[in-house]
């Protein structure tokens, strides 16, 4: 492991080198995006005041620093990005960091517990697709997976809702906790637990049936390669040439794609937690909107596509870790 | 196969010319892009070889009769009160698909929501699509500074987490046909881009696209007679799988309530019905499982285009 050690830091430090134009252009464009809105936050503060005399206005324009040039005004708005202020929320009157990193948690439990299971879920049947190659078991699958790439997000998360909520009465149909049980234990985890189930599922489902389709690929091609025969060749186990050889290399693009749905995810989030009422990002934004509220909605934006560059980094990594030959171009 | 590869290149209409001439300029050429008259053959007899793909093209089709008859079915305003209040399916022969809480026919309502919710997707996708060529196309052909800024552009809108931004771009402006098909179309241009820039580059250094350079051929004219119709089968291919994400976004946006409010929905009747999830379930299952059907239908096609027209898919050892 240490010999890998500063390969991985230089495809790190590479990674880092490209997000960050990336990183801000993202910025910049968000920025335009705010300008492009309606009303600036001194019509919202109007607003909410139920009305002002427009010198009142203007005074609070020049308070913001509204009535800059936009070249100032974006000046401004990076330094306070660089500061890690995101400006103020007219809405929810608290600085908009607060009110993201306050929901972040609950946003990245969600969505990284709904990717685990999908992940997990994809290879089990995609590799069971794919030793059942042509059977009865990989048709009945694939016509599963191609149903559930199908379906829309809201509207299974309804149906789980009406079937395991409001007939079976096994699951809640909405909330992050039962309120007036302890929230922490043993028996106050279960209760957390009880409450993710549908939320996971709903998100999860549509990337089961991709993962499942992308792996029963990956394994059958896997399995027709020359190393593969030289390891049962060598008496290996059938078990152990899945593992260590089919499912290694059936896996690397498997995470090159699960890295590029970390910002899917936590876009279908955003119907997914307004429908469970689960207190994370996505309803938030949708507040936001609701709310009129540009610089939280811009926030989460960023936020978010901040933990996209970073799942991204992160994939580049794990290929260094899984695959040797990642890097190695410019070894010494 | 033309005696003159010129004189075939210099004709136009004949786009798949140029890649079956290549082998004759130079003997030693790569392979050959796939001809683009060939794979539509090849198109046809998928589709014959495929069941599931001729399933999904009839569903489809029934569908687009329905959005397109939907005004003589149905006339009048779907939102329109025209009977009692949660009739459940089944029960009355006037609403055979029931109504919806304040009395709308579900049926005409899903007739009607069919044309929203097809002409959002094909707009949207086909939108995405010309721009994404477009941009993709001039990027993978020219290189150098063009490639570098556009890349980074693609770059930039791949990393936005696509349906966050579709919040933030419907929720400034005001959410119609138009716009929405816009939101949709701005957040799908970057993966058809990146396809296209690939095979573009690809294209670009063959004989064939050499030999018309030094024949004197402009730059837009090589783009658009010698490596487009290459490079296009590959891309073609997605667009029945981007049809169908955008119909999924288009109704995730219209059950969140930024759709356009002054047209029926498919996404939006899930809304309304989400309310009397415990009473009246089929309000929201209903047009739930027409959008299912729709996607379906348009990802089986998909299944099967990609493999009639994309020759590295064929790979899979069977």
């Amino acid at each position: 492991m240490k010999r890998h050690l500063p390969r991985l830091a230089r495809i790190a430090g590479n990674t880092a080198l490209r997000a960050l134009p990336t990183a801000v252009g993202i910025v910049i464009l968000g920025f335009f995006l705010l300008q492009l809105a309606p009303g600036d936050a001194a019509d919202v503060w109007a607003g909410e005041a139920g009305g002002a005399p427009a010198q009142a206005t203007a005074a609070m324009r020049h308070h913001f620093g509204l009535d800059r040039p936009l070249g100032a005004q974006l000046a401004a708005y990076l330094s306070g990005l660089a500061h890690g202020d995101l400006g103020w929320s007219a809405r929810f009157d608290v600085p908009v960091t607060h009110l993201i990193l306050e929901r972040l948690p609950g946003s990245l439990l969600l969505s990284a517990t709904a990717l685990v299971v999908a992940l997990v879920a994809g290879v089990v049947l995609g590799t069971l697709m794919a030793a059942h190659e042509g059977r009865l078991l990989d048709r009945a699958l694939s016509v599963v997976a191609l149903l559930l790439y199908s379906l829309p997000s809201f509207w299974i998360a309804l149906m789980l809702i009406v079937v395991f909520s409001i007939r079976l009465g096994w699951l809640p149909s909405g909330g992050a906790h039962t309120i007036g049980l302890p929230e922490s234990g043993l028996a106050g985890l279960a209760d957390r637990l009880r409450y993710m189930v549908l939320p996971v599922l709903s998100l999860a489902l549509f990337y089961v049936a991709i993962y499942a389709r992308l792996v029963r690929v990956g394994v059958i091609e896997a399995k027709a390669q020359d190393y593969v025969r030289t390891a049962r060749a060598k008496g290996l186990s059938e078990r152990r040439i899945l593992v260590r050889h089919v499912l290694r290399n059936a896996l690397l693009p498997l995470t090159t794609v699960a890295g590029m749905h970390v910002g899917a995810m936590l876009g279908g989030a955003v119907v997914v937690e307004t429908i469970y009422g689960w207190p994370g990002l996505g309803r938030l934004a949708f507040e936001a909107v609701m709310g009129r509220d540009f610089r939280v909605l811009l926030g989460i934006l960023l936020l978010s596509s901040l933990l996209v560059i970073l799942a991204n980094a992160l994939v580049d990594i794990l290929h260094g870790v899984l695959d040797p030959r990642v890097g190695a171009s410019h070894a010494a | 196969m033309p005696p003159e590869p010129a004189a075939a290149a210099l004709t136009p209409g004949t786009p798949a010319a140029p890649a079956v001439a290549a082998p004759q300029l130079a003997p030693v050429a790569a392979p050959a892009p796939l001809p683009a008259a060939p794979a539509a053959n090849g198109l046809l007899a998928t589709l014959r070889r495929h069941p599931p793909a001729l399933i999904g093209a009839g569903v489809l089709l029934a569908i687009a009769v329905l959005a397109l008859a939907a005004p003589l079915l149905f006339p009048g305003d779907p939102l329109a009160i025209t009977g009692a209040p949660f009739l459940w399916p089944g029960t009355s022969l006037a609403h055979p698909l029931g109504t919806d809480s304040l009395g709308r026919d579900i049926l005409a309502g899903l007739a009607h929501g069919a044309r929203v919710s097809l002409g959002i997707g094909f707009a949207a996708a086909g939108l995405g699509l010309v721009v994404g060529i477009a941009l993709g196309a001039l990027a993978g052909y020219l290189g150098g500074w063009v490639d570098a800024v556009l890349s980074q552009l693609i770059e930039i809108f791949q990393t936005l987490p696509s349906f966050v931004l579709l919040v933030v771009l419907v929720s400034i402006a005001q959410p119609t046909t138009a716009t929405l098909s816009g939101a949709i179309a701005l957040v799908t241009w970057p993966m058809v881009a990146r396809l296209a820039r690939a095979e573009c580059r690809s294209l670009r250094e063959k004989d064939f696209v050499l030999a018309a350079r030094s024949l004197g051929y402009g730059h837009l004219r090589i783009l658009v007679h010698e490596i487009l119709p290459g490079a296009l089968p590959p891309i073609i291919v997605t667009a029945s799988v981007l049809v169908a994400s955008a119909i999924l976004m288009e109704s995730a946006l219209s059950f969140m309530g930024l759709g356009d409010p002054n047209t029926v929905s498919w996404g939006s009747m899930i809304g309304q019905g989400r309310e009397y999830l415990r009473s009246a379930w089929y309000m929201s299952a209903l047009p739930g499982l027409a959008i299912t059907l729709t996607v379906l239908a348009l990802n089986l096609l998909g299944d099967a285009l990609n493999e009639a027209l994309n020759p590295r898919r064929k790979g899979t050892r069977r």
